[in-house]
């Protein structure tokens, strides 16, 4: 049923149809209407889960633990400052091996306060383990919960998957959405069975004390499980498209790459922008195309090393900055890359809720194309959009 | 028992006893029970907090567990009876 | 030898059955393994129990051992409160109804940073029992003064002693009658028969309760081991830790000390005491006195 609705709607309503047991919620622009409505649709008898209020983002990661431990079904939202205070816990769900989902309307961290949108809080979450899957519009995001359900469930995954919305440019802006019915939800996802539940009747300890004799092993198998998880997202993407009719190309969504003199590597909503425009230019005979990075953990080597073989010139286009040589998109698919010849550069932009806009999205194809056609990069990052005076945007 | 990773379970549980681990080897003083001396209160059973006074049944004499006896001397010290005496260890 | 006479006479005046294995990483004398061995007593195998950082997460041993009989989950520090109500909320899910969730922590660990996760389950009326094991420091890092520490005492962080104030330890049993539990008491490993009943009376009750139980530690009080129980006694008989309960708005003591012996004989056990002059010992039962009458006063409103 096709309604318009914005992607925290959409994500709530997937938490709905996946017969979520328990969500345990505190409130954070521009997550909160996630809550809202989960809040409403328990409240009307739509939802048959656990709503917990929790006093803070730290205690509702803490309290899904424990939920996801006795074998409920569990789902929180969250974004920049909360995902940040729930750092611990994020690190501590990846150990205790809990296959929580959870949205995450991507926002720049504070301070100063900025309350809009950006990759900053997601890209700093990138060691903890989580899977992370960007998401291109709001349809996007409520089949992504569905899968992700699906795959961090799996025996051979067990490991929390954020499902990540650009903060107000999905999670405010509305849209078509396809809502599934119960019984196709039903066919796609199995309930929660977990291996090793906390059970009076069968009592062990969970995440006691480690040694060095035996950490590095148990997280040998974290590091087994994400690269198992490559497979288990191709695999429920097909079983989602065969009940579902949707799919979206995998680890990384390859959009006009073929036979392309530049192609920009980019992840979430800007990637719309970025497809608008590679369409006009290969109109005009300009060979360009994006490559739309969806799984970032765990990272998609392989794909990123195919586009290598496609272009020379690879953009990567960083909706964060940390610091390091380079923005942290970058430098991932610059080492990806490391074995080939590619010319690679950096385009930081879009942070802060700047709007990415038609016009930065051609200064940095035109920009890819002119370092294509002299077969060299002048600069290893770029600030795209940043007021320096000199009007190139 | 684990010899590699792949005998691990895919969780960090844990459901081996603590038992074979004999903390009896940290004490340097040891209980000894007077029989004769003692009247079956149970109160060394019951103040043990290593659960190493053991009595099989009401109306048995306690033992003592040298597997696992720390040597704090709890017992020795609320016996009623002064049946409870700690000795030096012979390390 | 067995006669009715004998099995008349000779007594366990608790439930026999052990949850606690031996063979745990206590130190040796300390309290807290009692604590826990009488809450199981108490509570039976139809438990769970939730433990964040501190003594009691390792205690039971490392992996792939553990030294519980019951389902034991490990936590990070400042949330217990939170996971027990997630555990609480994923049973009740379930339609589990006759398991008993039990988040246990330590003083820091509950006064300090875990209270925010503790007022907002006890807020929630959460229906779970949280028992917060006392040593009075953060003993597992080494010995740090904590809101529970009393004053006077020596830590790693007060080596001078923590400042004698007009108030002694965090009232934690007061604050959390002001966020709404249902139940709330004191408890001793001194007095493990009032600890069984009181951990039985509180299962009973639906709602959040809150139990304090006071745990000596040998090597952070600085005293002979051997002496652990009589110093835990010693602390109801003067009057330095009360034993007593809250229920349906009105507080009644558990074991009421006519006549409390001066704190001192308390202090002079303990090495942690061991610097203070006898014009702090006397602050320290100036301090007391106050405490506990004030508490007899409200006893007596309630009409016990």
């Amino acid at each position: 049923m096709i309604e318009m609705m914005n992607a925290n709607h959409a994500a709530a309503h997937a938490a709905r149809l996946a017969r979520v047991d328990v969500a345990a919620v505190y409130p954070i622009t521009p997550q909160t209407t996630i809550s809202e409505k989960l809040a409403d649709m328990v409240e009307k008898g739509e939802m048959d889960a656990k709503f917990m209020l929790m006093e803070s983002e730290h205690s509702a990661m803490s309290a899904l633990i424990g939920a996801s431990y006795v074998g409920a079904r569990t789902f929180t939202a969250t974004s920049s400052q909360g995902l940040a205070l729930m750092h611990e816990m994020l690190m501590w769900a990846v150990g205790a091996r809990r296959p929580i989902v959870m949205p995450v309307t991507a926002r720049a961290i504070g301070g100063p306060w900025n309350i809009w949108g950006e990759h900053q809080d997601v890209i700093t979450e990138r060691d903890t383990g989580w899977l992370q899957i960007f998401c291109e519009n709001n349809q996007e995001v409520l089949d992504t919960v569905l899968m992700a359900y699906r795959v961090a469930e799996d025996p051979e995954v067990m490991l929390p998957i954020m499902v990540i919305e650009d903060g107000f440019i999905l999670s405010h802006t509305v849209d078509n959405v396809d809502i599934p019915t119960q019984e196709q939800v039903d066919r796609f996802l199995p309930p929660f069975k977990p291996e090793y539940p906390v059970d009076v009747d069968r009592p062990m300890r969970h995440g006691g004390l480690m040694m060095p004799d035996w950490w590095t092993e148990f997280r040998y198998l974290i590091y087994q499980s994400q690269e198992v998880a490559r497979g288990k997202l191709l695999e429920a993407e097909k079983a989602f498209e065969e009940i579902f009719g949707r799919s979206y190309g995998g680890m990384m969504e390859y959009y006009k790459c073929e036979d392309a003199d530049a192609i920009l590597v980019v992840a979430g909503s800007a990637a719309g922008t970025a497809k608008e425009v590679a369409d006009r230019y290969r109109e005009e005979g300009k060979k360009v195309g994006v490559a739309r990075l969806r799984v970032f953990r765990p990272f998609p080597s392989e794909e990123v090393r195919r586009l290598g073989e496609m272009a020379r010139t690879i953009g990567v286009f960083d909706r964060s900055y940390t610091f390091g040589d380079g923005g942290a998109m970058f430098n991932e698919v610059r080492s990806a890359l490391q074995p080939m010849d590619s010319i690679i550069k950096d385009y930081v932009s879009g942070l802060g809720g700047r709007d990415v806009t038609v016009k930065y999205m051609e200064w940095i194809f035109d920009d890819l194309l002119r370092i294509a056609a002299e077969g060299k990069v002048d600069r290893t990052v770029e600030w795209v959009g940043l007021k320096d005076g000199t009007e190139r945007w | 028992m684990y010899k590699t990773y792949k005998d691990l379970p895919a969780e960090p549980v844990a459901s081996q006893s603590t038992e074979d681990v004999m903390t009896g080897t940290w004490r340097t003083i040891r209980p000894v029970l007077n029989q004769d001396k003692c009247i079956r209160c149970y109160m060394c059973w019951k103040f043990c907090p290593d659960m190493s006074m053991t009595v099989e049944k009401e109306g048995d004499y306690p033992s003592v567990d040298l597997d696992h006896c720390k040597g704090c001397g709890i017992c020795s010290n609320e016996c009623p009876r002064g049946a409870i005496k700690m000795v030096r260890e012979i390390l | 030898m067995e006669s009715t006479e004998t099995t008349k006479r000779y007594k366990f005046t608790i439930p026999k059955e052990e949850y606690l294995t031996p063979g745990h990483s206590a130190c040796p004398g300390c309290g807290e393994p009692l604590a826990m061995r009488y809450l199981l007593k108490a509570l039976g195998p139809r438990t769970i129990i939730n433990v964040p950082a501190g003594c009691c997460a390792v205690i039971p041993g490392v992996w792939p051992r553990y030294g519980v009989k019951v389902p034991f989950v490990d936590h990070a520090f400042e949330c217990t409160a939170a996971v027990s109500a997630g555990i609480k909320a994923a049973l009740d899910k379930k339609g589990v109804e006759d398991v008993t969730v039990v988040g246990w922590a330590g003083d820091g660990g509950t006064v300090d940073i875990g209270l925010q996760a503790l007022s907002g389950a006890v807020d929630r009326d959460t229906d779970f029992m949280y028992v917060m094991y006392d040593n009075e420091a953060y003993m597992n890092t080494g010995i740090q003064c904590s809101g529970a520490t009393p004053c006077g005492a020596w830590t790693t962080t007060t080596p001078g002693g923590k400042k004698v104030q007009k108030r002694g330890k965090k009232k934690i049993l007061d604050m959390m009658i002001a966020n709404g539990i249902v139940y709330g008491a004191t408890v001793s490993v001194a007095y493990p028969d009032d600890f069984i009943r009181t951990i039985r009376k509180a299962k009973d009750i639906k709602g959040p309760k809150f139990i304090h139980a006071y745990s000596p530690c040998p090597s952070g009080w600085r005293m002979d081991p051997r002496k652990s129980i009589e110093v835990a006694r010693l602390a109801v008989r003067t009057g330095a830790f009360p034993l007593y309960e809250y229920y349906d708005g009105k507080f009644s003591f558990t074991k009421e000390i006519k006549k409390r012996k001066p704190v001192e004989d308390y202090l002079r056990l303990q090495g942690r005491f061991r610097h203070l002059t006898p014009a702090q010992v006397a602050e320290v039962q100036a301090l007391v006195d106050r405490e506990y009458e004030a508490l007899v006063a409200k006893v007596g409103a309630s009409g016990r």
